[in-house]
């Protein structure tokens, strides 16, 4: 007690030097800042603090301090070592230093335990034990290098037995002693305890996990104090807390908060659960026509098409694919196939699975409804009978040529131009294999062969009746043939009309063009002149008068192209000063004095008195081969490259009245037939086709056409069918002449 | 030149259209809510006349919708409930990660909803327009009842297609309105005429589906929605037309006896239960006012004139002819065996008066066991049965499809058990002229006037015996071949003019054949003179009948082939 108030004492001092040192370093400091005192106050703290630290100089101070932040515990802890210390104090006088320490360690001893007792079911108090060594709680290796091994509660040492037990003692005691099993060895002591039957038994139990009083019902009937029952009583007996009955604050905005939003309409009451999914009524009780009209734009969308025979699960068998048939439907597209399945047998309804593109199509169906556009299209329900034009039935505008009844045969080459007599009782023919013929008619016999030696272009008969001439184009040369196949006044009038020529060829000029009699070998045939042109000559025609002739040599670059010629004064001269283009026919017109004159893509009309061009038909065809004027002069028809025919009516426009594209290939030759209301056409692809063409003198009405007759015959060789066609001049026949060296009549 | 110049694409028929990214723009919504509102407002793209105008000068491919429709649709207070929607979905998904439960709970309960009657009426002013475009809804509607609940849609649209779907069924069986009927290989196509309009719908096979990827099930969902509420409607007031309760009750006779039968068996839970016996199809309806079942629409006899009275009498014809088709199986007692569909065929047989009922494992509402002793027909599909009864025909459901479609009961000795069927023809098929008619059809047509078959059996033996006797078509080809050959001889004849003279013949000039010629050059010249366009479109007329004789020929000769190599087989077999 001394040493500790001693200490007390002393640590008084130190405190009181402490608080010098704090009162002086306060005034300093309060010298230079006096205004911020308080907070200079804590900073001040800290750094005493601090100081202290660093300044420990004994560890005395240390321990002092930390008597200090322990203090509440110094009480309870100190009255134990307070004990001890003066038992040793008493007994050995050690340094007072190493004193100091263990009464420290012991102080923290202490006051550890004192901390675990706070929890007194951890550790058995040493309270309860009798205590005979007063060393307490230790290790009791401590004591191993002393005689003794603690004190007892006297104060005096309580000894080691003079004689440790060795092995042997421990075996003898072993095999000796009955109770040695439940000998215990109290190191505290250092004697052996022989444990009672009681004692025991507790260890036994202990070591089964059970209650060390025997007594102890571990299964008692438990009272719980916080069940679901609600008591009559509270279970304490606290006065209620004051926030128990003042409403909430917190609670009460919230609510309001609440209520706002109700009120704002951003929480809406809970609804109603709305079954109407599912409830029907009767939608259309009222009907009004007024919805009606808003829908008159409306298409309905066409209803699904229904299936065939195909579809069904068990078709005909010859709705089912064949393997060709098969291949071809996996080869296409989808979108190209006609069925989009396959059909397929089963013999029995069980068999049938489930259609793998069902689905798809629903979805496609869905697709197709709201994606499509729709159209409104008008179908036309048209009976094609209805489509074909009514026409005046061929019989009833008879005569017209219909069956072939003659073949002429002779020619070795392609006949190129044929023409008949005015008579009718003489056709003449000019061929590529250098000769031109002359045939009866009527017997097909052919009555005189000329060698004209070249290819013959075209070969053309005086239209007067009063002479018999005809002139052929060979090459660059015109001749003027004189068959002599009539009575003898015909020929007479001939050989005056070229005797005619004599006279007048003094006046001729030296030109392009050279008029020359023929002498000898070809005399003798019949060729009376010779008109030498400076190029090919391709068509030759007649005046209706028999006087002049008209030569056409087809060229791009040159003005020479058209030639007329009069035969009684063998004059020519070249009506055009210019080239329009390329020539490929003329023609004179039947009455009056208009010359027609057939370029690529047009007909140029030109009057011949007045010398200028009063028309210009438009064709709309790529190529005219061929042109032929009507008899009345009014309408003019032309045969084209291009498979056409264009019928033009002079009165009426200079576009083509009608265009006809009967034949399948390009035209070769157009006629008119003198007398009846017929025309014809010839075409390389073998036909001729026999049109009749009513032409009315009434101006306001036009033409009728109707093609009455498909005429063939003719073989086609070399790509060519019938190359010239013409009619009788009295009668409805027409004569055709093609590549295959035939002539051929048609009545 | 004075005045405005006038700007290109702002008048005509330009005005008259938007394309659909303009049009979606207009109402302010994303594609799929355009699309789902096209859908159920029924707007549909228009195909402008000049494409190129509208699409001002592109040639680029572009769908137009009529700017009225557009228009139309910036009206319609759906879009606002879309919109809501939209919102709602913005919402939940903040409340969701905010992990606000309770929000989540709120917004969740006032989940904006829509209804669709005023479009159904607006779109359908008219019950009868309503009724005639209810095949796609039909369809869908039970295609989706077929649909397992797992996912692709909602399980209550499923029931209630289901629902809808058996609603109309037993109206139809209420009505007697059923006229046709096709197994095909995609599932069973009924035909009905209900209120004078024909409906005709597509069943589905009961399996499972594969759902394929590339279906776009909203699309198919909102379209669902629409016909449901379309059905419901239609049901709603077909049901009211025939004084039957809707939604319907079963007959109070029916529903006690049932019940006693349903105590026992727990067939399905009682809230399904209800839809089950329904969907057996095997009891009548209650009607709101019982009335005597035989009140028949007779045909009111006016005073006609003369003419009239033809027309009219065809039209009594045809109406007991269709008395007759509705009793069609009445006063016979059907027994399903369990492996024929039994859905589609107690539907028919109910639908044309006849008794039926199956065995009480395999649905709900049989009336009778298989041991009945009045049962006349017994359906079975498997090659033989073990314990057969004498009283009764044991045949093929494809009979009954057969007899449905023939208007007639057809003999039964080809539906045996185990015999090859005779092939199943499709009843929407109505053969013009000049079209191929299988020879099954022929027969049945036969079979329709009051023909005996005897005279095929007769056929039949005759082909046993080995005599060529064959049918008239093939008569028909034996006339040609004759004609043929005559000609071919003329011609030979014509060409025979060889160096000998043999001795003329006479050759027969054939009036009529000169006259046939004589018509068909005629023909020939005046389509030569026809016009262009007119041409152009005969040609095609043409082309098509052509197309559509080859093909008719092409069908006549596989089946000809496909006949000799039977009976090639069968002279090989004996």
């Amino acid at each position: 007690m001394e040493e500790s108030s001693s200490r007390s004492t002393r640590s008084n001092e130190q405190r009181k030097e402490m608080k010098k040192v704090l009162e002086k370093t306060v005034k300093k400091r309060s010298k230079e800042e006096e205004e911020e005192q308080e907070q200079e106050e804590v900073q001040i703290f800290n750094f005493k603090c601090t100081k202290e630290e660093e300044e420990t100089k004994e560890e005395e101070d240390l321990s002092d301090s930390e008597d200090s932040v322990f203090s509440g515990l110094e009480d309870s802890g100190s009255d134990s070592a307070d004990d001890d210390e003066e038992e040793e104090g008493s007994d050995h006088k050690g340094p007072e230093k190493d004193d100091l320490k263990i009464e420290d360690e012991e102080e923290k001893r202490g006051t550890e335990t004192e901390e675990k007792q706070d929890d007194e079911y951890k550790h058995d108090s040493s309270d309860e034990e009798d205590i005979r060594n007063t060393v307490g709680n230790i290790p009791m290796e401590w004591y191993k290098d002393f005689p003794h091994i603690g004190y007892n509660l006297d104060g005096k040492k309580i000894y080691k037995p003079i004689r440790n037990k060795d092995e042997l003692d421990d075996f003898l005691d072993k095999m000796e002693d009955p109770d040695y099993w439940r000998t215990v060895h109290d190191k505290q002591t250092g004697s052996d305890i022989v444990l009672s039957d009681e004692q025991v038994a507790l260890v036994n139990r202990l070591q089964r996990g059970q209650f060390g009083d025997v007594n102890f019902n571990e299964y008692q009937p438990q009272v719980e104090f916080f069940s679901q029952d609600v008591m009559l009583h509270p279970v304490t007996n606290r006065p209620a807390d004051k926030r128990s009955f003042i409403p909430s604050l917190i609670e009460k905005e919230k609510v309001s908060k609440l209520v706002h939003a109700i009120k704002m309409g951003w929480i809406k009451p809970r609804r109603t659960e709305d079954d109407s999914r599912g409830r029907y009524y009767d939608l259309w009780a009222n009907e009004d026509s007024s919805i009606l009209a808003k829908h008159k734009m409306h298409l309905p969308a066409p209803k699904a098409p229904l299936p065939g025979h195909q579809e069904s699960y068990n078709p005909p068998p010859e709705y089912l694919f064949t393997d060709e048939e098969r291949a071809l439907w996996e080869q296409q597209d989808a979108s190209d196939r006609k069925l989009p399945f396959v059909p397929r047998k089963f013999s029995s309804l069980r068999q049938v699975p489930a259609f793998p593109r069902f689905l798809h199509e629903r979805f496609e169906r869905c697709l197709d409804l709201y994606l499509c556009p729709r159209q409104r299209k008008m179908r036309v329900n048209v009976n094609p009978e209805d489509l074909i034009p009514k026409l005046p039935k061929p019989k009833d505008l008879q005569p017209f040529p219909t069956t072939q009844s003659l073949v002429y045969r002779g020619h070795s080459g392609l006949v190129r131009s044929i023409s008949v007599s005015p008579s009718g009782q003489w056709l003449a023919s000019g061929s590529d294999d250098g000769t031109v013929r002359f045939w009866e008619v009527r017997s097909s016999r052919c009555m005189r062969t000329v060698q004209v030696g070249g290819a013959v272009k075209s070969i053309a008969w005086n239209p007067n009746p009063l002479v018999c001439l005809l002139a052929v184009a060979r090459d660059s040369v015109v001749l003027i043939l004189s068959p002599s196949l009539a009575d003898r006044q015909v020929v007479l009038s001939t050989e005056r009309l070229l005797s005619g020529q004599r006279e007048a060829e003094s006046t001729e000029e030296v030109g392009p063009v050279t008029w020359s009699d023929a002498e000898g070998e070809e005399l003798s045939q019949g060729i009376t002149l010779k008109i030498q042109h400076p190029k090919a000559v391709h068509q030759v025609t007649w005046h209706a008068k028999g006087d002049y002739l008209a030569s056409v040599m087809p060229d791009h670059s040159s003005h020479l192209q058209v030639f007329i010629h009069q035969v009684s004064r063998r004059r020519s001269q070249n009506p055009f000063r210019k080239n329009k283009g390329l020539v490929q026919c003329v023609s004179f017109h039947p009455v009056r004095p208009y010359f027609f004159v057939g370029t690529q893509r047009s007909v140029r009309i030109y009057n011949l008195v007045k010398q200028e061009m009063t028309k210009k038909l438009q064709a709309n065809s790529k190529w005219i081969s061929s042109m032929a004027v009507h008899p009345g002069g009014d309408h003019v028809i032309c045969g084209s490259y291009d498979c056409r025919l264009s019928w033009f009516d002079l009165d009426l426009s200079t576009k083509p009245y009608k265009m006809l594209r009967h034949h399948k290939k390009a035209v070769r030759s157009v006629a008119y037939h003198r007398l009846y209301p017929l025309f014809a056409s010839a075409s390389d692809d073998g036909s001729v086709i026999v049109c009749h063409g009513t032409v009315y003198s009434d101006l306001l009405q036009n033409p009728l056409i109707v093609p009455v007759k498909v005429l063939r015959g003719h073989v086609i060789t070399h790509d060519l069918g019938v190359l010239d066609v013409t009619f009788h001049p009295t009668q409805p026949w027409i004569f055709s002449s093609g590549a295959d060296a035939t002539i051929r009549l048609f009545t | 030149m004075g005045g405005l110049q006038k700007k290109k694409y702002e008048r005509g028929s330009v005005t008259n259209y938007i394309t659909r990214n303009k049009a979606r723009k207009k109402l302010q919504l994303s594609l799929p809510d355009f699309r789902r509102l096209c859908i159920l407002k029924g707007i549909y793209p228009h195909e402008p006349k000049h494409k190129k105008k509208v699409n001002k000068g592109s040639t680029a491919p572009r769908t137009f919708y009529l700017l009225k429709d557009i228009r139309f649709l910036l009206h319609e207070p759906i879009v606002g409930k879309f919109r809501d929607y939209k919102v709602f979905v913005r919402k939940l998904k903040k409340a969701y990660g905010k992990t606000e439960w309770t929000a989540v709970e709120r917004l969740k309960e006032n989940k904006p909803a829509y209804k669709l009657d005023h479009i159904v009426k607006e779109r359908y002013p008219s019950f009868i327009d309503a009724l005639r475009d209810i095949d796609d809804a039909l369809c869908m509607g039970f295609l989706f009842s077929t649909f397992a609940r797992t996912g692709k849609c909602h399980v209550e649209t499923i029931q209630l297609c289901r629902r809808l779907t058996v609603e109309w069924m037993n109206y139809v069986i209420a009505s007697r309105s059923l006229r046709k009927v096709f197994i095909s290989i995609k599932g069973i196509y009924y035909q009905a005429e209900v209120m004078g309009q024909l409906t005709t719908w597509l069943v589905p096979y009961q399996f499972s589906h594969d759902h394929p990827t590339d279906v776009d099930y909203r699309v198919m969902a909102t379209f669902t929605e629409l016909y449901t509420t379309l059905l419901g409607f239609i049901n709603f007031r077909l049901y009211h037309s025939l004084n039957l309760l809707y939604p319907p009750k079963l007959d109070i006779k029916a529903e006690s006896e049932l019940k006693e039968e349903g105590d026992d068996d727990d067939y399905a839970m009682n809230s399904e239960c209800y839809l089950e016996k329904l969907s057996a199809l095997s009891t009548s309806l209650a009607r709101v006012v019982s009335t005597a079942e035989d009140e028949e629409a007779q045909l009111d006899k006016f005073p006609v004139e003369e003419e009239d009275l033809e027309k009219m009498e065809a039209r009594e014809m045809e109406q007991k002819q269709l008395e007759a088709h509705k009793k069609l199986f009445e006063g016979l007692k059907f027994f399903l065996n369990r492996e024929v569909p039994r859905e589609s065929l107690a539907f028919l047989i109910r639908c044309f008066g006849g008794e039926v009922s199956w065995d009480k494992s395999v649905c709900i509402g049989s009336a009778y066991e298989v041991t009945d002793e009045t049962i006349t027909h017994q359906i079975v599909d498997r090659p033989n049965i073990d314990k057969q009864y004498i009283n009764r025909y044991y045949i093929q459901p494809q009979w009954v499809y057969d007899c449905v479609n023939a208007k007639i009961l057809l003999p039964v000795e080809d539906y045996f058990l185990g015999v090859t069927l005779p092939p199943h023809l499709s009843p929407f098929v109505e053969e013009k002229e000049g079209d191929y008619v299988p020879p099954e059809k022929l027969k049945i047509m036969a079979l329709q006037r009051g023909e005996k078959p005897a005279h095929e059996e007769e056929e039949e033996e005759e082909e046993e015996e080995e005599d060529d006797d064959e049918e008239e078509e093939e008569e028909d080809d034996e006339v040609e071949e004759k004609n043929l050959k005559k000609l071919e001889e003329q011609r030979s004849q014509g060409k025979s003019l060889s160096v000998k003279v043999t001795a003329g013949k006479v050759k027969v000039n054939n009036p009529a054949r000169m006259e046939q010629d004589e018509k068909a050059e005629e023909k020939r010249l005046a389509i030569m003179m026809m016009k262009k366009k007119e041409k152009y479109l005969y040609d095609k007329i043409m082309f098509g009948k052509k197309r559509k004789i080859r093909e008719t020929n092409k069908l006549t000769a596989k089946r000809k082939a496909h006949d000799d190599a039977e009976k090639s087989k069968k002279k090989t077999r004996k």
